[in-house]
């Protein structure tokens, strides 16, 4: 990589962030276009690991709804998103179901659980 | 039966379950009236909120990033909590100017119902395909982006395969990731105007984490297709947003998505006799989100489209105390009056009437540009004189804008117009 341009999604300003490699920097990258400290950080942790909440829904059965709406409970790698997918169209769960129950544990030892993000009866 | 004998009778009756009128009841209750009535049209409460199941809801209210679901399930907890009534599946048809209502549902039958204040919380419609004239056959497989989210999300129906979606606002957005985890080829996002009305964080991880082309300044110029969408025919416009003929692109399709404004909706509203404005399309409001009749409250997306849900709790809880403020008679009145006024580069302001008391604090007036702007003031005049300033790094129309005025600096005048415009910094 000599150069990455991205937006930056830190407040609505929207920044267009250019970075550079950099050893002499402490974290490895010059970023530049940001008019803040927030665009730095973001910036060098979209480069490095970007990770993304994944929200989606499962099959449900048993109650008057058939999706039930699901979350990732911390941001997961961006890379392993299609692979949760995969996962995830293969479950189906029952009714009733409280908002916060664990519906997948550790999906894919990242140590990130699928939780209902709704209750239904 | 005499017409009129079987009156249901309520201090407030809530139009709408959504979150506008879940805030509104929760406060009216929290602010001492106990009888009240929230009518719901679908078969559970939350609103669109039920179907958007995706993160970001909340970070001003709760500090959080919840999901739509989420955000909505906060509210009804507190509404089972407090103990406020609301019926399901119950259509309103009429609001008349004396507060009376004519509701209908399979277990009530038809009901009269007489509130001594109303709030409308009915929220906000798709345009659809005939409002924006579209030319080209009618197949199958041409949907608004919410009803398809509605579809997917709520009740497990996939919309279709290959997908081109017109518009670029958040719900287009939403439902090109939506649609592509869901295993569809999102193809393209076509969008008139030269910018996205859509968040930037939208644009990034909707579109970009998937490497879906957006295209400005484009519009689906036909439709190809007898019994379903085969494809569609996308070309590029002009400043004047015509297209520009030879530009056109063919896109092998089965499904259209059309992500193109919401529409306040006011039906009851009109026939209530309210007035309405022109450019939002929702009802003339004053500070206490009360209507041009008497006793008739409004709040969230059905005075004017918000973008984010806690801008519409904030409006909803202000119009849900006045209402409770209103039935118990301490809603003050007259006071010095002033007249909201958009002028350069705003294109609405609400609330369009300011009513100031001595011993009240700020006033909140919200608005929208008119195009996209960085680095420039939004100047507040009171009858020519500027009483605030607030520079603004970026502006688009996009995005809601809030500007606090001190009560302080209105209450030693004779009321008139409080105007609003953008300034070049500096000036």
């Amino acid at each position: 990589m000599d150069k990455r341009e991205m937006i930056c999604i830190v407040c609505p300003v929207g920044c267009r962030l250019t970075l550079y490699e950099d050893a002499h920097r402490e974290k490895g990258y010059r970023v530049e276009g940001n008019q803040c400290r927030r665009g730095e950080d973001y910036g060098i942790k979209e480069l490095v690991n970007p990770t993304r909440v994944l929200t989606t829904t499962v099959k449900i059965t048993n109650v008057s709804l058939n999706r039930l709406p699901v979350r990732t409970d911390k941001p997961i790698p961006k890379g392993k998103i299609f692979e949760c997918m995969d996962i995830l169209h293969q479950v189906e769960v029952q009714g009733p179901i409280r908002m916060g129950d664990i519906i997948i544990e550790n999906i894919l030892h990242t140590g990130v659980n699928i939780i209902a993000s709704r209750s239904m009866e | 039966m005499k017409e009129g004998e079987h009156m249901l009778n309520y201090d407030i009756v809530v139009i709408g379950g959504g979150p506008a009128g879940l805030a509104a009841a929760i406060e009216a209750k929290k602010n001492g009236v106990d009888s009240i009535l929230v009518i719901e049209r679908d078969r559970e409460l939350g609103g669109i909120l039920q179907q958007c199941i995706h993160n970001g809801f909340g970070l001003h209210i709760f500090k959080k990033e919840l999901t739509g679901p989420e955000y909505a399930q906060r509210f009804i907890q507190q509404m089972q909590e407090l103990g406020i009534a609301y019926k399901l599946d119950t259509m309103v048809l009429d609001i008349d100017e004396n507060k009376v209502l004519k509701a209908v549902n399979c277990r009530d039958g038809f009901m009269k119902i007489q509130g001594k204040a109303i709030i409308l919380a009915m929220g906000c419609r798709e345009r659809t395909r005939g409002a924006i004239q579209i030319p080209g056959t009618r197949p199958a497989g041409i949907f608004t982006a919410g009803t398809a989210q509605r579809f997917v999300n709520m009740e497990g129906y996939m919309v279709g395969k290959k997908v081109v979606i017109l518009g670029s606002g958040d719900i287009g957005l939403i439902m090109a990731r939506r649609l592509t985890l869901e295993g569809a080829e999102v193809k393209a996002v076509a969008e008139l105007m030269p910018y996205s009305g859509g968040l930037a964080r939208n644009i990034v991880q909707c579109l970009e984490d998937f490497d879906i082309p957006l295209l400005l300044s484009h519009t689906v110029v036909d439709i190809k297709g007898r019994d379903r969408v085969e494809g569609v025919v996308i070309g590029k416009v002009d400043e004047k947003r015509k297209p520009i003929p030879g530009t056109e692109k063919y896109y092998e399709c089965d499904t259209l998505l059309l992500s193109v404004g919401l529409i306040p909706e006011n039906e009851l509203s009109k026939n209530a006799g309210i007035s309405l404005d022109p450019v939002t399309g929702g009802p003339v409001v004053n500070e206490s989100m009360e209507t041009s009749v008497e006793g008739i409250f409004a709040c969230g997306n059905v005075v004017h489209v918000h973008d984010l849900v806690d801008w519409v709790t904030e409006e909803s809880r202000r119009a849900g105390k006045n209402a409770a403020k209103f039935v118990q008679k301490t809603l003050k009145k007259n006071g010095i009056c002033f007249r909201t006024e958009a002028q350069r580069g705003i294109r609405y302001v609400v609330p369009h009437r300011v009513r100031v008391h001595p011993g009240d604090e700020t006033v909140d007036l919200f608005m929208r540009v008119d195009d996209v702007y960085s680095n420039m003031n939004i100047a507040v005049r009171a009858d020519g004189e500027k009483i605030k300033t607030v520079a603004k790094k970026h502006l688009a129309p996009g995005e809601m804008e809030n500007v606090k005025i001190s009560v302080n600096s209105l209450k030693d005048r004779k009321g008139g117009i409080l105007s609003v415009s953008l300034e070049k910094e500096g000036v």
